[in-house]
């Protein structure tokens, strides 16, 4: 590797499998700063140079010294399966970021914040929240996190842990499969009604809006925080695709 | 280096030839876009062309639908690694769009801007001579509004954020000015097949 590629070498510390669908790489930070939301670009390089790519959200906060980067296993996918099956602790893997300068949130930019997520598309909002909790306290936030299950719910002991530690800070959880465990949390997929309840008990004007998560998700959470009265100008969007 | 354990699936031969480096095919077709899909009525939908601040022309969605239509067939690529092979699309050539207008480009530069204020630089030269549109139908039907209906730019040889959704201008500048991305760490220019995707790209 040339001094000049902008690739970087980063060996894996830590795995943990968070979920049967669901697992974070912990790799050593040598890309440096960077703001919560942004993501990084892995490449994959077979002996014979074939090489594949996909782009992950980083979901550490900014300043650690690893990063976290959170893995949903797409069973048909090329890179993903790898990741989840072959990877090990000592293993390098190159790295390119940080990546993308519109999906972030720093504390600076301060709230209320408003977070929606739904399923793996919490991994950039879990940086922001994060951040928030080790810079921002004061920010007043509202995270509305839907998946099919109690257990989908990545990062949820500690979400639940950092509501209840922060009266600033509401933590909404969907189940689309199963019953609401939780005082506001609600059965069903985030729809324009859960959204506008959600919304109605907070009582708070979003100042800065994320919304992360499959394509229809997004399309649907976005067009119920417009309707709910949140400026299109202050609501940021990142649709996964759902390959590879 | 190689990666531990990596072996990949390779594409076949014909797929790869057609594939860009660093990407891979996809068969459906993944949305990106900033924000909220932005409401667009085509009662009141207009395209302006301007130098500058200052507006050389102005079409309804009336006007665009009598003008000559274009049809491309080919592949696409996203700079989030996703390409979509044997896309059909709809719509009216820039050449027609300025001929209609009247115009001659009066800079080399210009930037496309959107119903959801997102923008994007593409020199004149890669619009004309028969290399993009004003899209507005996708496989034969209406373009679907998370797609860019009920009209986006297309420039299908440079990576797709280059092909504005929602597209309702277009601004020719004195100098090659970024737009949206291109200011948040994207190429300037973005040619998929010399993988330009950021901005330290060469």
């Amino acid at each position: 590797m040339s001094a000049s590629s902008p690739w970087h070498a980063l060996v894996v510390e830590r795995i943990v499998h968070y979920t049967p669908r669901v697992a974070s790489l912990f790799l050593g930070n040598a890309l440096g700063s960077f703001e919560a939301g942004q993501h990084v670009d892995i490449r994959l390089v077979a002996e014979d140079g074939y090489e594949a790519r996909r782009s992950y959200s980083i979901a550490s906060a900014p300043g650690g010294a690893t990063i976290e980067l959170m893995v949903e296993r797409l069973d048909d996918g090329e890179v993903s399966p790898f990741l989840h099956d072959v990877v090990r602790v000592g293993d390098t893997l190159d790295v390119r970021g940080p990546i993308g300068g519109h999906f972030v949130w720093t504390a600076a930019l301060g709230g209320p914040l408003l977070l929606v997520a739904g399923g793996s598309g919490i991994a950039p909002l879990m940086s922001m929240l994060r951040h928030r909790a080790r810079t921002a306290l004061a920010v007043d936030a509202l995270v509305i996190y839907g998946a099919r299950t109690w257990d989908d719910l990545v990062f949820r002991d500690e979400l639940v842990a950092m509501a209840e530690a922060d009266a600033r800070l509401t933590v909404v959880f969907g189940t689309s499969r199963e019953a609401a465990r939780r005082d506001g949390d609600f059965a069903g997929r985030i729809d324009h009604g859960e959204v506008a309840r959600s919304l109605a008990r907070w009582d708070r004007a979003a100042k800065h809006a994320y919304v992360c998560g499959s394509t229809g998700f997004v399309e649907t959470a976005t067009s119920a925080l417009v309707a709910e009265g949140v400026a299109a100008f202050v609501i940021r969007a990142e649709r996964y695709g759902g390959i590879g | 280096m190689a990666t531990r354990g990596f072996t990949g699936r390779r594409p076949g031969d014909e797929v790869a030839r057609r594939l860009p480096p660093g990407q891979h095919l996809a068969t459906d077709f993944p949305v990106l876009a900033i924000g909220p899909t932005p409401p667009v009525d085509l009662a009141t939908w207009r395209f302006t062309i301007r130098h500058g601040p200052r507006p050389l022309a102005s079409f309804s969605w009336a006007d665009l639908e009598t003008m000559p239509q274009t049809v491309w067939q080919g592949d696409i690529h996203c700079v989030t690694t996703w390409s979509k092979f044997d896309t059909q699309w709809q719509g009216v050539g820039v050449d027609d769009l300025l001929a209609a207008a009247g115009i001659a480009a009066p800079t080399p530069w210009l930037l496309a801007h959107s119903y959801d204020d997102y923008s994007t630089n593409v020199p004149v030269a890669d619009l004309v001579g028969g290399k993009a549109m004003i899209a507005t139908r996708f496989g034969g039907l209406p373009l679907a509004p998370e797609h860019g209906g009920p009209a986006r730019l297309l420039v299908p040889h440079l990576y797709f954020w280059k092909s504005a959704k929602w597209v309702n201008q277009l601004q020719f500048t004195e100098r090659d000015e970024p737009g949206f991305w291109e200011l948040r760490g994207y190429h300037l220019y973005g040619d998929p097949w010399r993988e330009q995707r950021y901005t330290d790209d060469p």
